[in-house]
This record gives C-alpha cells, sequence and structure tokens, in this order.
C-alpha cells in the first residue's frame, strides 16, 4: 500500500528540513520526499495535508497505561487511543502496573496488547528493582531483550544511593537509560502539593522543592560516576533544572523531560482543592515555572512528556490529601504546548518536533523514529497550529477523567496521526 | 452549586471582608442575650434543618453548634463520622450528595484534611459552615475568640495579638491571622522552628485584598524569634494546644521541653501588659503548653471563650439559611 502526504509542510530537525515537500510512504515505511512537481506515484493514495504541518510522530516517553492491573482505569488499547487522537504515535508506559513490570513476560504482553490495538506503538520501561521496592535489581537484560526501552521506578524513587549506584552501573552494560522520580521521601512524606506559600494558606502539607533537588544532583553526581545514562523524570523545580543545565556542560550523560502541566500551571490553582491538581511532582510556584520555561527555552530540558496518570473518579472524588496523585495528558500536551509555548514565541515550531519526536527517539534510542529520513517507520503527526478547539473530558478516548483541563480552548492541534503507514486517527 | 436564595457558605474567615466579620459578630451580640434567659429558645430558624457532619472526634464544637440551631429552633441531626469516607467505600463528594437530597438548610463539616467544606459546598445545595477543616481554618472558632477580645478590650483595631505554638498545623491560628488582622489588629507568632514558618507573613499579603482600608495602616503579621519576643507587651496571648504526635514526627524533643521552652508560665505571662488577657482553644494540655495557674487565673478567659461559642454559632447559622446581617 502506497500513501502520499501531499501539500504539507515538512518539518523534519534530523535533515534541517522545514519547507513544502510531499512524503511517499510504502509499506509502512518512508519511502521518499518528493516535490510537488512529481506529481502523485501511480496506484497510491493521498492524504491532502494542505496548510497543515508534517512531522515525524510524537513520541511521549512517560505515561500511565495501567494494564495489567488496573484495567478500571484505563487499558492498552484505551490508553493508546487516547494517545493518537492527541498526536502521539509512540507512548513509553512506566511500570508500575500490578504486578510490577519488572520481567520480560509483562513486557512482552504489554507490546502484543498495544500491538493488537493496533493505535500506537507501546515502548515499556522496566522496572529498576524486583517490583519497585528498592532492594533487588530486575532482570534489566531480559526486559530489553523484550523490548523495553528503559528502566525506572518511576513513582517509587530508588531511595538507597548504594542500589542507585549499582542500578546505573548494571543498566549502562545493556545501554538503557536509567529514568528517575526526583523525590526525596523523607522529605516530601505526607506531602500533597508544592510547599510554599500557598500550601500555607490553604492549610496543605507541603512536598517541598528541594526533595527534588537533592534527589536529582544525587543522580548527578552518580551518572558522572558510573557514567549512565540518567533520563530525568518531569523535571518541575528551579534546582532540578539548573543541575540539568550544570551536568550538560560537565558532558554529563544526562537528559530531562517536562510534563505540559509543570510548564502552564502553578500551585495557584489549588486553591478550591480540586483533587485534579494534585499529582508529583506538584504544580509549583511562579519562580519554577519561569526556571522551567528558560529550560525550554535553552535547550537544557530535552522533551514535552504527558505523565498521563489515569485515576478513576472515584478515587479522584476524596478528600485533598487522600485522593491519589496524576492526572491524564495525552489529549491535551500537544494543545498545551501550542497555547504556552509556541503561540507565545517561547519556542518555534521545529524545537517543538525536536521536544516531541526528535529527542525523545534519541533519548530512548528508538532507531528509524524521530525522523522522516527515507528509510525510517512512517509514524508522522500531521498538525494544523492554528486550529481552535475545545478539550471536553466528557469526550475524552482515555477510560478516566481526571484532567484538569477540561473546557480548556486550545489553538493548534494534531489533525492526524499515522502509525507505520496506517491513519489511525483522523479529524 | 447554585445555592437556594440567601443561602451562604462560611468556609474561611480568608474569604469573608471586614465587613462581613463585623457583621456577624454583631449578629452574636444580639443572640447574646438569649443564652441568659431562663427559656433558651427562639422561633428565628423553626423549619430549618441542620446536620453537623463530624469526621474528627469534637465535644465541645459538636455541642456548641447543636446547642446554637436547638435555641434557634431548628431541626439538629448529628452524624459522627469516625473515619473517612474512605473506609465506607463511599466518596466525599457521594456522601455529600446523599445528605444535601434530603434537603437540609444548612451542613455544618469538621474534617481532618483540609478542603472540604469546600468540596462539599461545589455539590451541595445547603449552605456549607466550616467547623474546622484540617490545617485550613476553624472559622467559627476565631469569631468566637474575636467576640471574647472584643467584649474585653472594646475593639480589636491595633491591639498587639501573640499566638503561640503550633502555627504550621493550626487551623485556629490561620483563622485568627485572618480576622484579626483584617481588623486591624497587629499579629505576632512564636514557637518551636519546626512548626512555625519563617516566611509565614505572606499569609496576609495574599489576604490583604480583601482587608479594610482602615485596618491596613495598623495590621501586621510578625514571626518571632522568640516566645518572649511575641508575648512583650501584648494585649492578647493566645495560646494553641501542642498534640502529641509531633513528637513522634521529630517537631520537638519531648512535652517536657516544650513546657520548658515555649509553654506559658506566669513569668511569660509577666511580660505582656498588666491587663493582658488569655486565650486558649482547648482542649488545654496543663503543664505543657500552658501552666495550671495561667490558665486558673483570672487573666484567662478560656470559659468565656466557650460561652460565646453558642451565640457566634447562633449567627452563623442564622446567616447561613438566609438570615440578613445585624438584624
Amino acid at each position: 500500500m502506497k500513501l502520499l502526504i501531499a501539500n504539507g509542510h515538512l518539518i523534519d530537525p534530523t535533515a534541517n528540513e522545514n519547507t513544502g515537500m510531499n512524503v511517499l510512504i510504502e509499506d509502512g515505511k518512508v519511502s521518499a520526499w518528493l516535490k510537488a512537481a512529481d506529481g502523485v506515484p501511480e496506484g497510491c493514495e493521498v492524504f491532502d495535508a494542505s496548510g497543515l504541518l508534517v512531522a515525524p510522530g510524537f513520541i511521549d516517553l512517560h505515561v500511565h497505561l495501567r494494564e495489567p492491573g488496573q484495567e478500571h482505569k484505563e487499558t492498552i488499547a484505551s490508553g493508546c487511543a487516547a494517545a493518537a487522537a492527541g498526536g502521539w504515535t509512540s507512548v513509553c508506559p512506566m511500570p508500575n502496573t500490578n504486578p510490577v513490570n519488572d520481567n520480560a513476560a509483562i513486557t512482552r504482553y504489554m507490546i502484543e496488547q498495544a500491538e493488537h490495538a493496533g493505535l500506537a506503538n507501546v515502548f515499556p520501561i522496566g522496572a529498576i528493582t524486583k517490583s519497585s521496592d528498592g532492594a533487588e535489581l530486575a532482570e534489566m537484560g531480559e526486559m530489553k531483550a523484550a523490548g523495553a526501552v528503559a528502566v525506572s521506578d518511576d513513582g517509587r524513587p530508588v531511595p538507597n544511593a548504594g542500589i542507585m549506584r549499582r542500578a546505573m552501573q548494571y543498566a549502562k552494560d545493556f545501554d538503557l537509560p536509567v529514568i528517575d522520580h526526583c523525590e526525596d521521601k523523607s522529605l516530601s512524606a505526607g506531602g500533597v502539593m508544592h510547599e510554599g506559600k500557598m500550601s500555607l494558606l490553604l492549610g496543605l502539607k507541603g512536598m517541598p522543592a528541594l526533595a527534588e533537588d537533592i534527589d536529582a544532583v544525587r543522580d548527578i553526581i552518580l551518572a558522572k560516576e558510573t557514567g549512565a545514562h540518567i533520563h530525568i523524570a518531569h523535571v518541575s523545580t528551579k534546582g532540578a533544572v539548573e543541575a540539568v543545565r550544570r551536568a550538560k556542560n560537565e558532558g554529563i550523560n544526562v537528559t530531562c523531560e517536562v510534563t505540559p502541566h509543570h510548564f502552564t500551571l502553578t500551585d495557584r490553582s489549588v486553591e478550591g482543592y480540586d483533587t485534579n491538581y494534585k499529582m508529583a511532582p506538584p504544580l509549583r510556584s511562579e519562580e519554577h515555572l519561569e526556571a522551567v520555561i528558560e529550560g525550554i527555552k535553552d535547550g537544557t530540558i530535552d522533551a514535552i512528556a504527558t505523565d498521563h496518570a489515569p485515576h478513576h473518579h472515584d478515587e479522584k472524588a476524596l478528600e485533598f490529601d487522600r485522593a491519589p496523585m496524576g492526572i491524564t495528558g495525552l489529549e491535551t500536551g500537544v494543545g498545551l504546548a501550542f497555547n504556552e509555548l509556541v503561540h507565545k514565541g517561547i519556542i518555534g515550531l521545529e524545537r517543538l518536533v525536536e521536544l516531541c519526536s526528535t529527542n525523545p527517539a534519541r533519548i530512548f534510542k528508538l532507531a528509524g523514529r524521530g525522523t522522516l529520513a527515507p528509510g525510517s517507520v512512517a509514524d508522522i503527526t500531521i498538525i494544523d497550529p492554528d486550529h481552535k478547539w475545545t478539550y471536553r473530558n466528557a469526550e475524552s478516548r482515555s477510560k478516566s477523567r481526571n484532567c484538569p483541563f477540561d473546557g480548556w480552548e486550545f489553538t493548534g492541534r494534531a489533525v492526524a496521526t499515522i502509525v507505520g503507514g496506517r491513519i489511525v486517527f483522523q479529524m | 452549586m447554585e445555592k437556594p436564595y440567601r443561602r451562604r457558605d462560611l468556609l474561611g474567615i480568608r474569604e469573608l471582608t471586614e465587613a462581613d466579620i463585623r457583621g456577624i459578630l454583631d449578629t452574636a451580640e444580639n443572640f447574646r442575650e438569649i443564652n441568659t434567659r431562663e427559656i433558651k429558645k427562639v422561633p428565628t430558624l423553626r423549619g430549618k434543618t441542620v446536620i453537623n457532619l463530624f469526621f474528627e472526634n469534637s465535644t465541645r464544637t459538636r455541642t456548641s453548634f447543636e446547642l446554637a440551631a436547638k435555641r434557634l429552633s431548628a431541626d439538629a441531626v448529628n452524624i459522627s463520622v469516625s473515619s473517612s469516607s474512605v473506609s465506607k467505600g463511599e466518596t466525599l463528594v457521594d456522601t455529600a450528595l446523599n445528605l444535601d437530597a434530603m434537603d437540609p438548610d444548612c451542613i455544618v463539616v469538621r474534617h481532618g484534611s483540609a478542603g472540604v467544606p469546600h468540596q462539599l459546598a461545589k455539590v451541595s445545595r445547603a449552605a456549607v459552615v466550616n467547623a474546622g477543616d484540617g490545617s485550613n481554618e476553624h472559622p467559627t472558632q476565631a469569631l468566637l475568640d474575636a467576640m471574647t477580645i472584643r467584649e474585653h478590650k472594646k475593639k480589636i483595631q491595633g491591639l498587639e495579638v501573640a499566638i503561640v505554638g503550633d502555627i504550621l498545623h493550626s487551623r485556629v491560628a490561620r483563622s485568627n491571622i485572618h480576622l484579626l488582622t483584617k481588623l486591624g489588629a497587629k499579629v505576632r507568632v512564636a514557637g518551636p522552628g519546626t512548626l512555625v514558618p519563617r516566611d509565614f507573613g505572606y499569609l496576609i499579603e495574599e489576604a490583604g485584598t480583601s482587608r479594610g482600608r482602615e485596618s491596613v495602616s495598623t495590621a501586621s503579621l510578625t514571626v518571632c524569634p522568640h516566645v518572649e519576643d511575641a508575648i512583650r507587651d501584648a494585649d492578647v496571648v493566645m495560646i494553641l494546644r501542642i498534640q502529641r504526635e509531633r513528637q513522634d514526627s521529630a517537631y520537638f524533643p519531648t512535652l517536657r521541653e516544650y513546657a520548658v521552652h515555649y509553654g506559658l508560665t506566669n513569668g511569660r505571662l509577666d511580660l505582656a501588659k498588666k491587663d493582658a488577657i488569655v486565650l486558649h482553644p482547648g482542649p488545654m494540655n496543663r503543664g505543657i503548653e500552658i501552666a495550671s495557674e495561667v490558665a486558673d487565673s483570672s487573666r484567662s478567659l478560656i470559659l468565656d471563650q466557650v460561652k460565646y461559642g453558642v451565640a457566634v454559632r447562633m449567627a452563623v447559622l442564622y446567616l447561613a439559611t438566609g438570615g440578613s446581617l445585624g438584624s
């Protein structure tokens, strides 16, 4: 089957391409770039991308798909449907499933479920330690062979620096990035929002920024010593952004991601005690948001990842300090990037594609992705930067509704998503 | 949710204007007299239903609200839920919707989690009155404290008020700081460094917008490094209850040491003005945050606070269910 993405504006930072160019897809791969004058090859379907941007498929480095074990919140199929509708062609689910993805069988199961759904690629992240208990190392080599692309204990970060050091030394043997949700829980225990003016004002227990800073600094020092690749998940503090910036200048193998909510909202949103503003790391204060924006601007931050964390309505309809952490984000991430970054002039379109596709592919070493060069996989995100739309929780593809952006108006979104040459979503 | 005509929530002092506060206090003054009558009952709220929904143990506050409702002839129902909604398998929102479906006029709620009254108010048609939510606010306590201060000092504007103890976790402190500064007092807080955030001063910067114009010039909130600094020359000394469990979480070493270094003794109270009054929201830990000789002295107005609590809650229930200010 042949498909020609015609009349669009191609943006491919890997080829320094930012121009009008038609993309020819054959057998799930990009086979050639054609000029308009080349016409339509014989027997070829045409996708008219007039006025649209054509970018290598967006890759979300950080999601929670809840399967196996918590299928009432999300399944791999429903999560992938939300991903496709949000413009993400690939998602990387964290291992905090039940049971934990700490072995090759679960890794394989997740990939098979995704193939069955056929809506997005799923590249699982394996656990660092067995059951993410922070004690014994999980079988990283076996998980990598089964398709895992990185390791992390995400929300239960390895508290013991000695174990983390060995995890990095060992992961390096398999060329696996180690992802850390940086939070020293001895400093943040019991906290439900950012510690600062707002937590004092609302009488809620705070999670200090320094809980993230201290863990980020620890990880960077360990990465320097071990030579392993540390990827800092969802940076949210000034201190963590600065630590990554310094480490990069020193040549340490560190990368990091930011979530759309951390470059959009501050802890002021917690006023009113809506549990859809509760997540970890928490929404920070203005100065941290500014530091995050600066990190996006100057390249310290490598990727945008949603930390899509579905929770069932019953679980979120609780007291603020009892509700679980996390919000859904797959369908609003690109809209927020346009609203808060592109249209405000903080980044250009090429940088957006870098943050959402090129860099994520590089960080997790996803060969043939994050690019549309001939020969690469035909994962493509087609974007209308001027499309005005309103996000509604009621219309979400996710099984959960815990998104604070219900009713938000956006300008810009993915209007079609192509995975392996197949159109999996189209407006 | 849209409330029926003239129903008003009381979620915290922070949301109130100076005029609102004065209005509630003046209304409470009018109700005080009822509590001294032989027949302590008026028909003001006849036919209204008040649900006292208490998720935390409370003797004083619950009884006070119940008496307030009954003396105004409202039907009062007490619901004590020893644990959170989670253990019952019902969400907070469902609990609220179920109670609201029985058409109460007012739900008085106390809960160990901050923000629960705000969450209930969003989904219920009944007026929601906060009877204490976690570490956030306890508005009726602050109102009865203000009534006690007004009774004895004839004003609040310009007074020096010391609040001593676990400021960080205290809903009483938060509500009092908002109320007293809105009415133009100078508030000074002190206690162990672990329990008194050094940057607590911005609490009133945040709330500043709703403060009355004339009080801006005098009101202030200062964090004092030592208890003695806060008490020196104070008109009012407010002592907070210290929770034993804070010792287990390493906020201070022992209750004994707390009593020695932070407790209100006669010696410390001598630093205050000669006519200074002492308040405590109760229940007291005698010999820990307050020495017995202070608690039992004529300067201590702890029982006055409890007495005025009923009048304040009558005013609050009256206003929440549709009564108008000052009538």
